[in-house]
């Protein structure tokens, strides 16, 4: 059932995406280019009995969405580049104790304060590699308004279904972006899968099939004990060197083996010689330079965007641009994804990078100038 | 058709308001595509601030303008950083107060600022103003168009003033042809 087409940005996309997505809890702090997500949670949550908040600052805050989540509720949180660094070591609690929440970055340019009003796609690797230790990752990066709502649907249920936070990584251009959208008047919620083991019987990290498997909340008869420190199955701590390789290894495998269905990516023309690669704002500039290039020459060009930044499927990647030439990877930052890319690519394919950094989307012609 | 329009000047007046009405009025009331991205400083007033919206049968890729038809400055310094981007064919509204120079083919200096000063004793309505001006010049969107826009977009409480403020500025653009 659709709604009337309305005119969105992909920041109010996105919270009403949570909100229809069953988030419950927001506790965040305000930053530029995100704040339009943490403004329409504070309008609306109240009024679905749900709780909005804003910490002192963005370790509480993560912190404090990681706690709602570990009772039950379904809780986001948005932030950009500085919050998002402040947000690493929770990020990195959420992964350990598996509890399911969303962060979203909306990209700013970077390092520090850098750039609050202007777009980047710096946080690549810190999406990836921000917090310390081996671990999962799973991030999204959506390039339009309605994409803003699929993918944050998406990112919940990804959480849920995998217990762990998963990151959409939007940038400011897609973020403050208008576009015309009708929106589903309700989306499937995911619901998370309640233990069927009696209190006495139930271990919090038991299930190792990590796919949909059922959580206790605290508040409802079980006992859970939720720590940093590597634990056993019933979540306590643990210095056993088969215990901790049997946590690190359940860790693993929530991407090893969901990989498949966690891969998502859109490409056209790809029996092309040259391949364009980009994700976000910059494959919007990708796509509209492949089109001009084929105007103008008759020839065709590939197009490849990544939807799922991490996990990265290298195997996929290599069947995906088995006939390729030449890869052009578009990104506005110094060379992030480009590194990844070139490890999927067969050895004598020429990878070029294409990168802007100076707070401006990158344009059409900068991309027509590399092809 | 694809129409690519600017309206740039300082931060404070409005511009980012005026383009998502303009861009709600072409997307939502006309069916049209449309695309709005926004550029502004850090500060809350006083900086450089732009709006970007691109109109079009088809569908928009790149989502700012690189050759745009319209474009409408409030303040010299636009004029000045703007221009270069205009079509030969563009045409340039500008506010008759704030800019003193613009060199270009097709100009419409109009009298905004000192009109809505005059008629509202601020320059609060001005981007509602610019608005009416344009619907008239260009014929891009309606303004009846706009009228159903503005009413999602602004205060309940300032509709009426808004709406008084279009007509002013259709009204401005008519005295000038």
């Amino acid at each position: 059932m659709n709604q009337r087409s309305e005119l969105l940005s992909g920041n109010e996309a996105t919270a009403l995406a949570a909100i229809k997505g069953g988030v419950r809890f927001f506790g965040g702090y305000p930053i530029t280019p995100s704040t339009e997500i943490a403004e329409i949670m504070a309008l609306e949550l109240p009024k679905l009995g749900g709780v909005f908040i804003q910490m002192e600052d963005e370790i509480a805050s993560i912190c404090a969405i990681i706690g709602a989540s570990a009772a039950g509720m379904k809780s986001m949180t948005a932030t950009s580049g500085p919050g998002f660094s402040l947000m690493q070591e929770g990020i990195g609690y959420a992964i350990m104790t598996e509890v399911p929440t969303v962060i979203v970055n909306v990209q700013r340019g970077g390092p520090a304060t850098g750039l609050p009003t202007k777009v980047a796609q710096g946080d690549v690797m810190a999406a990836r590699w921000g917090t310390h230790g081996d671990h999962p990752a799973v991030v999204l990066s959506p390039w339009s308004v309605l994409e803003s709502f699929t993918l944050t649907v998406k990112a919940i249920e990804i959480s849920e279904r995998l217990r762990m936070p998963i990151i959409l990584l939007s940038d400011e251009i897609v973020g403050h972006m208008r576009e015309v959208v009708s929106l589903p008047d309700s989306v499937s919620v995911y619901e998370r899968k309640k233990p069927t083991k009696s209190p006495d019987e139930y271990l919090h990290y038991a299930d190792d099939t990590n796919y949909d498997s059922p959580i206790a909340s605290f508040g409802e008869g079980y006992r859970i004990h939720i720590s940093g420190l590597t634990h056993r199955k019933d979540g306590f701590p643990t210095n056993d060197p088969k215990t901790i390789a049997w946590k690190m290894d359940r860790l693993r495998n929530k991407i090893d083996q969901n990989r498949d269905w966690l891969h998502y990516s859109e490409q056209f023309d790809l029996d092309a010689e040259t391949i364009i690669i980009s994700y976000g704002s910059s494959a919007r500039t990708s796509l509209e330079a492949k089109y001009e290039y084929e105007k103008k020459s008759g020839k065709k060009i590939g197009f490849l965007r990544l939807i799922t930044l991490w996990p990265f499927h290298y195997k996929k990647l290599t069947e995906l641009l088995k006939n390729a030439k030449r890869v052009v990877v578009v990104e506005m930052n110094q060379g992030q994804m480009i590194r990844e890319i070139s490890r999927a690519v067969p050895r004598g394919i020429d990878v070029t990078g294409v990168n802007r950094v100076d707070g401006e989307l990158i344009t059409p012609e900068e991309v027509l100038a590399a092809l | 058709m694809r129409k690519e329009i600017r309206l740039a000047g300082t931060g404070g007046q409005g511009l980012l308001k005026a383009g998502e009405i303009l861009a709600e009025a072409a997307g939502v009331y006309e069916n049209k595509k449309v695309i709005q991205t926004q550029s502004y400083g850090p500060e809350a007033r006083g900086g450089a601030s732009k709006t970007d919206i691109i109109i079009s049968d088809e569908e928009i890729l790149y989502p700012k303008a690189r050759q745009v038809d319209v474009i409408c400055c409030l303040s010299q310094k636009s004029v000045d950083a703007f221009l270069k981007d205009l079509k030969d064919t563009g045409i340039v509204i500008v506010d008759s107060f704030y800019v003193k120079r613009c060199n270009a083919k097709n100009v419409f200096p109009l009298p905004l600022s000192t009109e809505t000063r005059q008629k509202f004793g601020r320059e609060l309505f001005m981007n509602i103003v610019l608005l009416g001006a344009l619907a008239e010049i260009t014929k891009i969107v309606t303004v009846d168009s706009l009228r159903n826009a503005l009413a999602n977009r602004v205060p309940p409480a300032t509709i009426e003033t808004n709406l008084k403020a279009l007509d002013l500025g259709v009204f401005i653009a008519q005295i000038k042809d």
